[in-house]
């Protein structure tokens, strides 16, 4: 019921986005998040965009698995 | 772990489904576990991931996860189903509704089955195209009906204050709208359960943030940790919340960093405040929770369908047998339940808890998470 799924902006009309979910486009409304550009990513909660996803968290999450990844190696 | 077939080359997912970095966090896990803990995982769409991907059974079996209360149509109650029930036989309505509602059993019947007797009950995919149809039906009442958590709330406000900038005056919403702290610290006041940490939801927490959770650490000495719903998201939010309680500290912390800030979607609060009020709430198997619920306020009347419709459900009865309110309080298991997988199945549901794709039993039946 909470589900919602990164997306990727492509095109931004006032309240309106078109984003693409698995290859195809869809309209999106853009109502909850008035910060949001294309090139981002929101995550997308029945037909609203409910945030943008901060991809410099996303990467960092990742490095750090990464990092203890290595280290439990070390 | 496994990934949906389908979904393969989705970023920000398939990243967070990686089985090499996952056992290394199990690696961990196992590592710095020493005593026997409690965790609950509060949403739904958490149970989900769990089963799916059987983490319960790759833990630790020091670690004890149980599941909560954060399925919203699993929570809401026969009473308030009934209604939705009724409302949808009355003339010149139209129900819209979010497919999850169809199947659940009220104390008499579904949507589904109201459907089927003739009633105009129409599934939608977004509040918006539920006024869609009001725009298209000026001659009819076209109610959405409106379940959901924090996560769902300002969607519904923004269909509000949509209708309301257009003039819609033929749409309705019936609110069954909860908010999620206030319902922990009623099953925390309850006592039944002992937890040592809780998987915070986590898109409930993209619109309210994390600080809404820190009076559990402050008041109830139990650890938070924020997950999001990939499989080594979950996995992180154990090894946090592992390391909290090793390490006799409690605080809220936050795993799902891409997609929840501590302070939350600002804006969208706003909207859920101009818009709806918090009041009592009925919920199934924790009956009624002071301010965990969510109505119109008064400036927003004409679009009450508590108001517009004299609704008269008739007297609610309950499912005979169904464990479905135990296991929303985390104090049974679907399996503890005698209907499971026999009388109750996900194509015969007799609980809520059954129907929906991130109820319980349904996700212990699909995911043969009891076998
Ligand atoms: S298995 Fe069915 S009857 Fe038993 S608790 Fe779950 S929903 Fe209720």
């Amino acid at each position: 019921m909470c589900l919602a799924v990164p997306t990727l902006v492509k095109s931004i009309d006032d309240h309106e986005a078109l984003v693409e979910i698995g290859g195809v486009s869809r309209k999106i409304s853009i109502w909850l998040t008035p910060e949001v550009k294309v090139g981002d990513y929101v995550l997308l909660h029945t037909g609203f965009a409910i945030s943008v996803i901060d991809q410099e968290a996303a990467e960092e999450t990742l490095r750090l698995f990464e990092e203890m990844a290595l280290e439990d190696d070390g | 772990m496994t990934t949906k077939p389908g979904q393969k080359g989705i970023r920000f997912i398939d990243e967070y489904r990686n089985t090499e970095l996952s056992r290394r966090v199990i690696e961990r896990i196992y590592r710095r576990s020493t005593r026997n803990i409690h965790l609950m995982e509060f949403c739904g769409g958490h149970t989900v991931t769990i089963a799916r991907n059987g983490i319960r059974q790759l833990l630790p079996p020091a670690i004890e996860m149980l599941s909560g209360p954060g399925c919203p149509v699993c929570v809401t109650a026969n009473r308030d189903l009934d209604r939705a029930i009724a409302l949808a036989h009355e003339r010149g309505v139209i129900i819209t509704t979010f497919g999850d509602m169809m199947k659940v059993p009220g104390s008499r019947s579904s949507l589904q089955e109201a459907k089927a007797q003739g009633a105009d009950v129409r599934i939608v995919y977004s509040t918006l195209d539920a006024l869609q149809i009001a725009r298209g039906n000026p001659e009819k009442s076209v109610v959405f009906i409106g379940i959901g958590f924090e996560t769902t709330a300002p969607t519904i406000a923004a269909s509000i204050l949509q209708a309301q900038r257009e003039g819609v005056n033929n749409f309705f919403v019936l609110s069954f709208l909860k908010l999620c702290p206030p319902v922990i610290k009623a099953l925390l006041d309850e006592g039944e359960v002992k937890l040592d940490g809780i998987v915070c939801p986590g898109h409930v927490s993209t619109i309210i943030g994390s600080h809404p959770w820190e009076f559990i650490p402050r008041d109830y000495a139990i650890a938070c940790v924020v997950s999001g719903f990939e499989p080594l998201d979950v996995l992180q939010c154990i090894e946090m919340l592992v390391a909290q309680i090793e390490s006799g500290e409690r605080r809220v912390e936050i795993a799902y960093r891409r997609g929840v800030k501590a302070e939350g979607n600002q804006w969208a609060l706003k909207q859920i405040d101009i818009v709806f009020e918090p009041c009592s709430a009925l919920w199934r198997g924790m009956g009624e929770v002071p301010q965990s619920g969510l109505c119109l306020r008064e400036a927003y009347e004409r679009f009450d369908a508590e108001r517009a419709f004299e609704i008269d459900p008739g007297p609610t009865i309950e499912h005979k047998g169904c464990l479905c309110g135990e296991v929303l309080r985390g104090v049974k298991r679907p399996t503890d339940c005698r209907l499971f997988r026999h009388a109750c199945t996900p194509e015969h549901p007799v609980g809520p808890c059954m129907v929906s794709s991130e109820g319980s039993c349904a996700a212990y039946y699909h995911y043969g998470a009891d076998l």
